[in-house]
């Protein structure tokens, strides 16, 4: 294996200068994150963990530090298609159909209609789309929507997934299903996946690492191994190593929380 | 009890036409007779839309009572200028009152087919207007009306027939040279420049005091000037349609283009999209809204500069030179001719891009 790590970050600092003072986002955040991994950011809101991550797209400048992403700079990886973002709304453009909307990035790319065409298949297939390809985003189910952001993101064929609470706004069941699909994808395509989640069960079911964030300077509070394997059905999560993992996390996530709110 | 619904147009029609009978016969040529038959039909009709009948039935009897009665009610005005009594006012309002029911029934039918929807969405809106001349008809002459005053329809249209060649010409020179190229020149150049003035701020900031100076300019100040500019003709008044559309489209679609949110923005940025790139496939379906909007205040604007700038100067030919020129002349049905002439084409018009629009903006929330 490669001994360079996709992600490596280095004492960064992100200060967001607002109206009313300036805001401490991040405060000396060292990460380093291998490729194939599938690391969760975990922590209450407000503790940095989406900064963190458009940090790491280029969608936002630390103030001091240095990040690397695929051995350069976020700005260039980011012109060269290295990863694709999932937001926390699917953020389809709904003059476009199902197909056209995956079709975007590939467009931008201007990758050939052949290319496009069999892309969009594939992926949409991967997200068990198939058969919506002519619909309008309005007339899915937010699930449904979501699947479509991240064959969106898949189209690219990015070796990595900077994915922001993507099932934050879905039911339980849906959430589930989900992240069965997502795991399987993962293991399936081999990519290094960076989740933003405030979901417990959600990270340590997905996850290889766990960061666990606190705010208030948004920092890293611990970081938690968490290998339960390559199969991992659903019901995993009654078994003891799960719910111990479980546990370090909140443990983490409590001696983090400052108690003065 | 059961076998009948009162509604309160239904029984004031009830209760006009009653008050009808007390001012027989209704004008100086309908004969007492005729203005029996009126108040039996409306208060029959008014009677029958009491009882549980099905809403089609309803329908159709409102429907024959009031037209046929306000048919009768017209005819019987021939060679009877002015000489409409209450009894005449009365007999009108309750079959007036008649086709207002006719109306709320057809509003509230339920329909599933989307023809039928569709049919009845067109229906409403073409009673309304045949009431409102069969009313200014009725009220013009019934009530002896000068004529300068507020001509009848009925001498607006029969001006019309006979005047199709100098309405067409008119058409022509105010409608397709002046508002048509003025309007064309004008939008384009408002959404070139828009577009502009997004890529290069400072353009931005120079421009929109000095538009916003130009649009406040009061047209009577422009219209002189353009005139001076461009001569009598037609050019003169495009280049006032000019002035008056390139504001509108500028603020409009800046505003549209500001309109973009940030993740949708952020998601661009991750593709390493280039700013055409992001304008073409983002923002600009974005703006569509706004642009339309644009589109249709100056699909009006565009219309009365046209018109009003002809007032200063202008060949022989054009809407607005009719209309100053044969108000001159008192010869109102003349300028209202003109004036339907406008509201027809304005409003052709405006369906025209609110259908585009409906068409290019599909997927916005308030089409979908
Ligand atoms: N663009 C911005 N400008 C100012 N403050 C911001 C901005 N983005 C985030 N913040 C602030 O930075 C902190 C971290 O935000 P965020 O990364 O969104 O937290 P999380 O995703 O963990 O909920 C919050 O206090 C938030 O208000
Ligand atoms: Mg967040």
């Amino acid at each position: 294996m490669s001994t360079l790590p996709v992600i490596s970050a280095k004492n960064l600092d992100l200060v967001f200068q607002t109206g009313d003072g300036s805001v401490h986002a991040l405060s000396d955040i060292t990460l380093d994150i291998e490729k194939g991994e599938f690391v969760s950011l975990i922590g209450p809101s407000g503790c940095g963990k989406t900064t963190l991550l458009r940090v790491i797209a280029d969608l936002e400048k630390p103030t001091s530090g240095e990040i690397s992403v695929n051995g350069t700079t976020p700005e260039k990886a980011r012109l060269d298609g290295a990863y694709g973002y999932v937001f926390q709304q699917a953020a389809l453009f709904p003059w476009r159909t199902i197909a056209k909307n995956v079709a975007l990035p590939l467009e931008i790319m201007g990758l050939p209609a052949e290319e496009r065409t069999s892309r969009i298949k594939r992926n949409l297939d991967l997200v068990n789309l198939t058969g919506f390809e002519k619909k309008f985003p309005w007339q899915l189910s937010g699930g449904m929507q979501q699947r479509a952001s991240i064959a969106r993101a898949l189209a690219v064929e990015p070796d990595m997934l900077l994915m922001d609470e993507p099932f934050g706004a879905l039911d339980e069941i849906v959430r589930d299903h989900l992240n069965a699909e997502l795991l399987k994808l993962w293991a399936t395509t081999q990519k290094t996946i960076v989740f933003v989640t405030h979901s417990i069960p959600e990270a340590v079911y997905l996850s290889t690492k766990i960061v666990v964030m606190s705010p208030r300077p948004g920092r890293i509070h611990e970081i938690i191994d968490c290998d339960l394997g390559a199969d991992r059905p659903l019901d995993i999560r009654e078994t003891p190593e799960f719910l111990k993992i479980a546990h370090q996390v909140r443990d983490g996530l409590r001696e983090g929380h400052s108690y003065d709110e | 009890m059961s076998a009948v619904r009162p509604n309160w147009q239904a029984l004031a029609a009830l209760v006009t036409g009653l008050i009808s009978l007390a001012g027989l016969p209704f004008t100086a040529t309908m004969g007492t007779g005729a203005s029996l038959l009126v108040t039996a039909i409306v208060l029959v009709a008014a009677i029958l839309s009491m009882l549980k009948l099905r809403p089609v039935a309803q329908a159709i009897i409102l429907a024959v009572a009031s037209h046929f009665a306000a048919w009768l009610l017209i005819g019987g005005l021939a060679d009877a200028f002015g000489t409409a009594g209450f009894g005449y006012f009365a007999a009108l309002a309750a079959s007036w009152l008649l086709a207002w029911r006719l109306v709320t029934v057809l509003s509230e039918m339920k329909f599933i087919a989307p023809v039928a929807k569709r049919t009845i969405a067109l229906i409403v809106p073409a009673i309304f207007g045949i009431w409102i001349l069969i009313l200014w008809e009725a009220l013009t002459r019934g009530a002896g009306v000068p004529f300068v005053l507020l001509p009848p329809p009925s001498s607006i249209g029969a001006r019309i027939v006979t005047s199709t060649n100098i309405l067409a010409a008119d058409f022509v020179q105010t409608v397709v040279k002046a508002v048509l190229v003025g309007y064309i020149i004008g939008t384009f150049s408002g959404f070139l420049v828009a577009v502009m003035a997004d890529r290069f701020r400072f353009l931005a900031a120079g421009l929109l005091p000095v538009g916003n100076m130009v649009a406040a300019l009061p047209m009577i100040g422009i219209a002189p000037i353009m005139v001076i500019w461009f001569g009598f003709d037609w050019q003169s008044k495009a280049a006032v349609v000019v002035v008056m559309t390139f504001f509108p489209m500028l603020v409009n679609t800046l505003a549209g283009l500001a309109a973009t949110g940030h993740m949708e923005r952020d998601l661009m940025r991750t593709y390493g999209a280039g700013h055409w790139q992001v304008l073409a496939k983002l923002r600009l379906p974005v703006a569509m809204p706004f642009i339309f909007n644009a589109l249709k205040i100056n699909s009006t604007l565009a219309l009365i500069g046209a018109i009003v700038a002809e007032f200063f100067g202008t060949p022989v030919v054009g809407m607005g030179f009719r209309i100053s020129t044969e108000v001159g002349r008192m010869n109102l049905d003349m300028v209202w001719a003109e004036i339907a002439l406008a509201a027809v084409v304005g409003s052709l018009f405006y369906g025209l891009l609110a259908l585009a629009e409906r068409i290019v903006t599909f997927w916005h929330p308030s089409y979908r």
